[in-house]
């Protein structure tokens, strides 16, 4: 990957992540620490890796994106803004009555969702069935399911693992935001589940490793599931839970609450200043900074 | 001549029928592809057929995935495990993102028998009911069956239906101008005096009880309703209008099955004594599947006292 390439996701994922923590403001309810950490995997995802073209979001052909951890819609939704699903005002309307960018991820409703999410361990299922259907249409198409490291105490989690491996499903890609945190606390007290390599590998699949916040790292995890043959791939991606605003990190108190005002301010001038600096690093224009730094257009009070 | 078929061997015939018609009907079992019939489908199509292993909540979940990308997935195991075990995915995966996902459950109610209450799913018809917009459909015989079975395949969205595990006669095939549409009861014999509306098998139960009673010089009107969601309100209302008494007939819980289904429909349209025929609200047990069933009243002789006892309770209400 080249540096331009690399400083230009640093500085969408910085904008991502000042986006989804207008849309939790604005809501005053979501999800964003588990967001946070997911949020430089689902930027490389969306704009470097998946096969998809934004005007056509129900190609048959297409590669697959479901996010099994379904509360992270302030990672996903900012990040199908910011390739062009959908305008970013759009996310104004996170959890609104009135809106469509609902609390968790919709197919019907929001332009560029594969699979309705949200309850944990179901997602991954329905990816080993988009993965089967491509493998039996002879599609070249790939299914990619973004997991949680919480998710995985739910037993449905390792029924699909059986049958990914079991169908040999070469076409899938499983990725874990392994952030370590969980509601009540940190995963390997409140269900030990590690060592999680050795687990997903005695299930028959490819187990890889990176770091979920290098995008070189998970660029060669992602390569190396591409040229795995014969057996699913998972990537288990280390992460820091809120990633990018200080004292959100490695805090699970910020797995589902709403940042005060307070909060909020001090969190968005972590933020612009990242999009800042990493946007300049990226060669952005002073329009294309000015765009990024105004989060989400025409919020209320903006 | 009357066909003495389980309504799950119907099933089996027709998915192995229909599999060459439609390239993109696939089935998926829970190792009870024997059980459930789904072998002949997959003798026939191995490469649409998906065995998923004890693992009903992962199953629900695949068939979502399969029907996402365009396929039209039949999901198999018993009522227990398809509608009971893996409820939430059905909800959540399935019906919510109104995927194209058929959820069958074989072996429904008390007539599994010696199994016992493990396996005797009473509460299907309830809690497929409950979710928003899940059609719940039982079918009656083998004939009527493979009717649904071929009206599921083109109808886009989610549904579920109840396979009975003991041969039974048909009777539909004998009815003059029968026929099937989803959403639509069948009248099966016409009547005046009461009318018993029935699913699944006990159809065949309500039949012989109106025999027994046109004995007896009642007229008891018969309907079939296969599909229990959405009821057929038109048919319920009319016979709610024509005949003063109801009595609901099925292999399972009286708790938020057809019973309720028709009694939602009638107290607010058209109020008149409603008996529910049914399990009370008891948990089965073992025994050989006729035993069972009589044991908890479930055939035409015990039909014939709750028709009695709604003609009753008309006949007071007309006299206060």
């Amino acid at each position: 990957m080249d540096t331009n390439t690399r400083a230009n996701l640093a500085a969408t994922a910085a904008q991502a992540r000042l986006l989804g923590l207008e849309m939790v403001y604005s809501a005053a309810s979501g999800h964003l620490g588990g967001s946070f950490s997911a949020m430089d995997i689902l930027t490389l995802l969306y704009q470097r890796e998946l096969r998809v073209d934004p005007a056509r979001p129900g190609d048959p052909d297409r590669d697959r994106f479901v996010l099994s951890k379904g509360h992270c819609t302030p990672a996903l939704y900012p990040t199908l803004a910011l390739r062009g699903y959908f305008p970013a005002a759009e996310l104004g309307q996170f959890r609104a009555i009135g809106g469509h960018m609902s609390g968790h991820a919709e197919m019907h409703h929001v332009r560029g969702v594969d699979m309705s999410t949200g309850s944990l361990g179901q997602g991954i299922s329905a990816a080993v069935g988009m993965a089967l259907a491509g493998k039996l249409d002879g599609k070249d198409y790939r299914v990619y399911a973004l997991l949680g490291d919480g998710e995985l105490d739910e037993g449905q989690v390792w029924e699909a693992a059986m049958s990914a491996a079991k169908y040999r499903l070469d076409n899938l890609c499983a990725i874990v935001d392994v952030n370590g945190l969980q509601i009540d606390g940190p995963t390997d007290q409140v269900m030990p589940t590690e060592p999680l390599d050795q687990k997903f590998a005695a299930f028959g699949w490819h187990a890889a490793a990176c770091d979920g916040h290098d995008f070189d790292s998970i660029d060669a995890a992602l390569a190396a599931a591409r040229s795995e043959k014969g057996r699913p791939t998972v990537i288990l991606a280390r992460t820091v839970k809120g990633k990018g605003v200080s004292f959100m990190e490695n805090n699970a108190g910020w797995h589902g609450k709403a940042p005060n005002a307070e909060q909020y301010q001090q969190a968005r001038s972590e933020l612009a200043a990242q999009v800042e600096t990493l946007g300049r690093q990226a060669g952005w224009s002073g329009d294309r900074l000015s765009a990024a730094l105004t989060g989400i257009p025409n919020k209320e009070g903006n | 001549m009357a066909e003495h078929i389980a309504t799950r061997a119907a099933y089996g015939q027709a998915l192995a029928e229909l599999g060459e018609k439609y390239p993109d009907l696939v089935v998926l079992d829970a190792d009870l592809s024997g059980s459930t019939m789904t072998k002949a489908f997959a003798d026939k199509f191995p490469d649409r057929f998906f065995d998923m292993g004890i693992a009903e909540a992962n199953m629900v979940g695949v068939a979502a995935g399969l029907a996402a990308c365009g396929k039209k997935p039949f999901v198999n195991s018993f009522a227990m495990f398809s509608a009971g075990r893996a409820w939430e995915q059905v909800r959540n995966s399935v019906a919510y993102p109104r995927l194209n996902v058929k959820i069958v459950g074989s072996h429904g109610g008390l007539s599994v028998g010696e199994d016992g209450a493990t396996h005797q799913c009473i509460e299907d018809y309830a809690i497929m009911r409950a979710i928003p917009g899940m059609m719940v459909l039982s079918p009656c015989d083998g004939p009527e069956m493979r009717l649904a079975v071929e009206a599921l395949v083109h109808y886009d969205g989610p549904a579920y239906l109840r396979l009975g595990r003991l041969a039974v006669d048909s009777v539909t095939d004998e009815v003059p101008g029968y026929q099937f549409h989803l959403g639509k009861g069948a009248q099966l014999r016409p009547g005046a005096d009461a009318a018993i509306l029935a699913t699944g098998m006990m159809v065949q139960e309500a039949v012989k009880a109106a025999d027994l009673m046109a004995g007896e010089g009642l007229s008891v009107r018969v309907i079939d309703l296969h599909t229990i969601k959405p009821i057929d309100e038109e048919i319920v209302l009319k016979a709610a209008r024509e005949t003063g008494a109801l009595v609901t007939v099925e292999e399972a819980n009286v708790v938020g099955g057809l019973g309720a289904a028709v009694c939602e429909t009638v107290c607010t349209r058209y109020p008149v004594p409603v008996i529910r025929h049914g399990v009370k609200d008891l948990f089965g047990r073992s025994g050989a599947a006729q035993a069972v069933l009589d044991a908890y009243g479930l055939n035409a002789q015990s039909i014939t006292n709750s028709v009695r006892c709604a003609i009753d309770r008309k006949e007071q209400m007309l006299r206060r």
